[in-house]
């Protein structure tokens, strides 16, 4: 499998990146490279083999329903750009 | 609404509906509604780094409970998913979701639309229902250009519960959200609550030319708060695609936004390519098994469900199929309807509770805006009003009347009725002197009833109940009058028979 240029600036899209025109040769370069080496793992014959979900041969851990998380708002803001009443504040993001 | 000749549609909603647990799908954060923006926003919901997701116990058994309530295959073992958007509602970067092993698997519901002879019943069949982590919100005015966010919603648990298409008219659309509305507050797994987006329904619809095999591009509705908004939303986006395609025009698959101060649905985006989420695995999360003991524990925990109690209403109570849907319909009405039926004790009178809680209660209910639960009028309350019925006291039409003044706040029944000396004449010796006091006073009239002409025997009943202030038993009077008046028309009169 490999990527060309269409493919490379769909991705780019859905990932909100901004392409520089000029770089997309050598990004395809390296991307494909990598590609195909991740690609070894179609070689194996595992048509007989049920997919696991999830590399651990475990279920997943159930915490009971209790509400155990306080309102820490002030300190979980102290990051944030920008903050107001209460609300974090981003760029308009509207359809 | 019907649809026009020679078109049909194609409907299937996508319901997502918030568990009704005291903490969030994959924190301990709180779920409640109303509170401070971002006081219930904690590490995980706010997607910072190093944080990993633990699923809540309790929102596993709900989603089970829900597939067993609709007969679908419970999966004993389902998984997470990664569905990737980018949008600040979620600062993670992906909602985590079911997509290739689902909780719920298939499953049916009955609905009926219509009424009476008309009524027609028709099953509709889920696809699936799955576990998911609901969003935040976006607020898009006050702030200058910028938009502000509260993830207190964020990693709410939900369950999306996706019908097959094969609802073919806003009723029939209106009729299955309702039974899925009552069904999940019966299993007290969400409590229901349109306004507060508790339950949410977006609506796929389609059109093309009876006859047809092949499906019609579709739109999604969204924004739908309410049944009768769901109803005319459909309606809208049928005729609004009917009438694109015959002037010529092409349906473009898109999500349109149900505008109810215009009546109309609005295009919110277009959606030109299928949308690409990238769903892979979540690697933060396992597989999540259900033994198969915990889950006959669970099937053998189901409450009595809609279908199962208006059933049971018709075989115990006698009461009709309508009463029963009607009772049943909400998990509150069917309560308010057993609470007043306790409390009567043996005197209780299913069919009179049900035409009262149908009838009058419904009514005021209703022009108030308010749910059974809010009534002023109580369960108890009722039940002492119809005992009053029961035992005489009290005709329907008096009964009417401390109904009202129980809803205005004015005490007990009972009370009530010694205030306002409501009391019915139930004493026959009492009415007996009324009637013959009416009957002295009008020898002419008595003479052409006799003679035969039977109508004046409502002229005589309106005398007598005018002179009793309307607190003759109606039974009692109508008796006493019959045997004083004696035989209409056998007194050889003129005017003979009629």
């Amino acid at each position: 499998m490999s990527l060309n240029a269409t493919q490379l600036k769909h991705v780019a899209h859905l990932s909100r990146i901004a392409l520089d025109e000029a770089k997309i040769p050598a990004l395809l370069n390296d991307l494909n490279a990598i590609l195909a080496f991740a690609g070894q793992l179609q070689d194996p014959k595992l048509d007989a083999l049920t997919p696991m979900a999830h590399p651990l041969d475990q279920s997943q851990f159930l915490r009971a329903d209790k509400v155990t998380e306080e309102n820490n708002r002030t300190a979980l803001q102290r990051g944030a750009p920008a903050v107001e009443r209460g609300l974090f504040l981003v760029p308009k993001v509207i359809e | 609404m019907s649809i026009q000749a020679g078109w049909e549609a194609v409907i299937g909603l996508e319901i997502h509906t918030q568990l009704a647990t005291q903490s969030k799908i994959f924190s301990g954060a709180a779920t409640a509604f109303g509170a401070e923006p971002n006081s219930q926003a904690c590490a995980v919901d706010l997607g910072l780094p190093g944080v990993l997701p633990v699923l809540n116990a309790e929102a596993v058994r709900m989603a089970a409970l829900f597939g067993l309530a609709v007969g679908a295959e419970v999966a004993l073992e389902s998984t997470f998913d990664r569905k990737n958007y980018f949008y600040p509602d979620l600062p993670k970067g992906y909602q985590i979701s079911q997509l290739a092993q689902p909780i719920v698997v298939g499953g049916t519901v009955a609905i009926r639309v219509g009424e009476g002879g008309k009524a027609v019943e028709k099953t509709i069949h889920l696809t699936r229902a799955h576990l998911e982590e609901d969003a935040g919100k976006s607020l898009h005015e006050d702030f200058a250009g910028m938009t502000g966010i509260d993830l207190n919603r964020a990693g709410t648990p939900l369950i999306e519960i996706v019908s097959e298409p094969e609802m073919s008219s806003a009723a029939e659309a209106v009729a299955y959200a309702r039974k899925i509305h009552a069904m999940v507050q019966y299993l007290g797994i969400c409590d229901g609550n349109m306004q507060e987006g508790s339950f949410r329904v977006d609506a796929n619809v389609s059109v093309r030319r009876c006859g047809d095999t092949a499906l019609g591009t579709r739109t999604e509705v969204k924004n739908v708060n309410s049944f009768r908004f769901l109803e005319r939303a459909i309606d809208y986006e049928i005729n609004r695609q009917i009438e694109l395609i015959e002037d010529g025009g092409r349906v473009q698959q898109q999500t349109r936004l149900y505008d109810p101060d215009n009546d109309e649905t609005r295009m919110m985006r277009t959606k030109e390519a299928a949308d690409d989420y990238r769903y892979f695995p979540d690697p933060d999360l396992l597989p999540v098994i259900i033994a198969p003991e915990t889950l006959r524990a669970w099937q053998a925990s189901l409450p009595e469900l809609p279908d199962a109690k208006a059933a049971r209403y018709q075989a115990s109570y006698g009461l009709s199929n309508y009463d029963a849907m009607v009772l049943t319909s909400a998990k509150q009405t069917a309560a308010f309807f057993e609470q007043t039926l306790a409390a009567m004790g043996a005197a209780g009178d299913a069919k009179l509770i049900a035409n009262w809680v149908t009838g009058a209660l419904a009514a005021q209910l209703n022009k108030e805006g308010l749910e059974i639960n809010q009534s002023p009028v109580s369960a108890d309350l009722l039940a002492q009003l119809l005992l009053r019925v029961v035992d005489n006291t009290l005709s329907n039409k008096l009964a009417k009347e401390v109904f009202d003044a129980l809803w205005a706040g004015e005490g007990t029944p009972d009370a009530i009725i010694d205030a306002r000396g409501l009391k019915q004449i139930t004493d026959t010796g009492a009415i007996e002197v009324m009637v013959a006091g009416i009957l002295a006073e009008h020898p002419d009239k008595v003479a052409e009833y006799r003679r035969g002409k039977d109508k004046l025997f409502g002229f005589f009943v309106g005398l007598v109940m005018k002179a009793a202030k309307g607190k003759a038993n109606p039974q009692q009077l109508n008796d006493v009058l019959k045997s004083s008046l004696g035989p209409c028309g056998e007194a050889g009169g003129e005017e003979g028979t009629q």
